[in-house]
């Protein structure tokens, strides 16, 4: 008998057949193609009739607010290939009664729920998110070092993780009592703040998005690790961040999977 | 024959509709007030980032002082709920799922019952909305010049609003009868009505050009001249002749809209057979 698979093969070998069933559907490509160039070009318009009436927006030039919009396209881009698909997944399971079966599986209930369903053509809003920040750095008079780069990228490695604990979070407390479209619609909403810098929000806002739901360090602080407005001492903070959302995801998946009770039974 | 308990009437039944878009509403307060916070993020945002543009500049930009920059976007979180219509998209659903026989075989044209539905939960949203618009006035301090004109022109300019977006977006679903890949469109609609609507800015702080484009399209009589009614950036002329263009517009896409309609109906037919 062989080895049952360990969670990282389980893990790659899930996406990688919702990938190939994705990838079939090549005009979806062409469709995502021009929304996600939609969304850049609205953004790249917001920014600049803001830079049109002002030279800085609360102390950010516009390359630099540009480096948050890509950042804040690719973090996006990142929730909707992988962390979206699985929530409409997980809610569709539960209203149709099949997380029952799921959670009789002998591997990790909460791995599988997140590994199943991937939106491949999604990814666009990173390669696209990417340009923009590679584009808007050469505007930056700022040395780029190996390190800066190296930084960067466990910045970005860390937002993901935040955005897909804050959003199964969010979907494990909420499913029994709200809509999950809405709730959808609520988190896509407030994942929008995210566009600009949080600390130009006033207080109550910003305190919402650095601890509810923490874009402060899932967006604005990769884009200033890029624009070299903050130390990379602020990577320690975004692990530890990271760990705390990871934590907390952990800790409310495993108190709902042990009320559940079957929403169809 | 048995004869109806009561006669059929289009206004009745719009009554009933509205009533029933009331009721079903009214029952997920708690959505209804999560789905409000969802959209005062996006306006809290703008005027985030306008009033730093304006104090910036002193206080005053493309003829908005800070404080009407913030009455508009407070005034804008209403006319956002209240333009919420009967999204494109939900066609495709409705055409997937063989929702469309059970509409085609009713004597009353779908139109009206999505209308009154959507007409009747805007009584909720606009309850749901105050505590909105008190918290915002308690932080961003807006400035309005009230009048009996602007708030009766008000009124009416958001309900003739509601009706050019909800006709727009009721055509733009005809496309779903021709094509599964409808997304794209819809995607090309809104990211046009963002810039061109004054949703994103008031059109004045846009270059020229597009503020000139934005007068021969519709979007912007849905969004901004509501909004502008209300917080006194418009005169008694200007309310009435804003509201012609809703009245004009409305005609236009009802129009287009009945003529499409037979079109995909026969369509419609022919796919599903």
């Amino acid at each position: 008998m062989s080895q049952p698979a360990g969670p990282v093969r389980l893990a790659v070998t899930h996406l990688r057949v919702s990938a190939l069933n994705e990838l079939q559907y090549r005009i979806n490509f062409w469709v995502q193609l021009v929304n996600s160039v939609l969304a850049l070009g609205t953004g790249l318009v917001a920014i600049a009739v803001v830079y049109t009436h002002t030279e800085s927006l609360s102390g950010w030039s516009q390359p630099e607010l540009l480096v948050v919009l890509g950042v804040h396209l690719m973090i996006g881009g990142v929730l909707r290939t992988f962390v979206e698909p699985n929530m409409w997944q997980l809610i569709s399971d539960v209203e149709w009664g099949k997380l029952d079966y799921l959670l009789t599986r002998p591997a990790d209930s909460q791995l599988i729920v997140s590994v199943r369903a991937v939106n491949v053509w999604s990814s666009i809003d990173i390669a696209l998110g990417l340009g923009v920040v590679v584009w808007a750095a050469q505007e930056i008079p700022n040395n780029v070092t190996l390190s800066g780069v190296a930084a960067f990228l466990i910045a970005l490695i860390c937002g993901s993780l935040i955005i897909y604990a804050v959003w199964l979070t969010a979907v494990t407390i909420v499913f029994k009592t709200i809509n999950i479209g809405d709730l959808m619609q609520v988190l896509n909403g407030v994942y929008e703040a995210g566009r600009w810098p949080v600390g130009i929000y006033p207080i109550w806002l910003r305190g919402t998005l650095t601890v509810l739901i923490p874009l402060a360090f899932a967006i604005t602080i990769p884009a200033e690790i890029v624009s070299g407005r903050v130390g990379w001492w602020w990577i320690l903070a975004a692990v530890g961040v990271t760990l705390a959302a990871l934590l907390v995801c952990r800790l409310v998946w495993k108190l709902g999977i042990r009320s559940y009770s079957g929403a169809s039974a | 024959m048995t004869r109806p308990a009561a006669e059929f009437s289009l206004i009745r039944y719009y009554r009933a509709g509205m009533r029933m878009g009331f009721q079903r509403e009214i029952q997920y307060r708690m959505r209804t007030s999560m789905m409000i916070v969802g959209f005062m993020v996006e306006p809290v945002i703008y005027l985030v980032v306008w009033t730093s543009v304006s104090e910036a500049q002193g206080g005053q930009i493309a003829g908005f002082t800070t404080g009407t920059l913030a009455a508009y976007y407070i005034v804008w979180t209403l006319v956002r709920v209240f333009n919420l219509a009967f999204a494109p998209g939900a066609w495709e659903w409705r055409i997937r799922e063989g929702r469309m026989n059970e509409f085609l075989s009713q004597p009353i044209h779908p139109f009206h019952r999505d209308f009154t539905f959507f007409a009747g939960s805007k009584f909720v949203w606009s309850i749901a909305w105050i505590p909105i618009a008190a918290f915002l006035t308690l932080i961003f301090d807006p400035v309005f010049e009230w009048s009996a004109v602007a708030v009766a022109g008000f009124v009416v300019a958001i309900w003739g609003g509601f009706l050019v977006r909800f006709l727009l977006q009721y055509w733009l679903g005809m496309i779903n009868f021709w094509t599964t890949r409808s997304s794209a469109v819809f995607g090309i609609f809104i990211a046009g009505e963002l810039v061109l609507s004054g949703r994103l800015v008031p059109l004045e702080l846009m270059p020229r050009w597009v503020e000139g484009l934005a007068a021969w399209l519709p979007f912007k009589w849905t969004f901004q001249f509501p909004i502008d009614t209300l917080i006194g950036r418009l005169d008694g002329a200007q309310i009435l002749s804003g509201i012609g263009m809703q009245v004009l517009w409305s005609a236009i896409l009802g129009g287009l809209f009945i003529a499409t309609w037979r079109q995909a109906i026969k369509r419609y037919a022919a796919v599903g057979n």
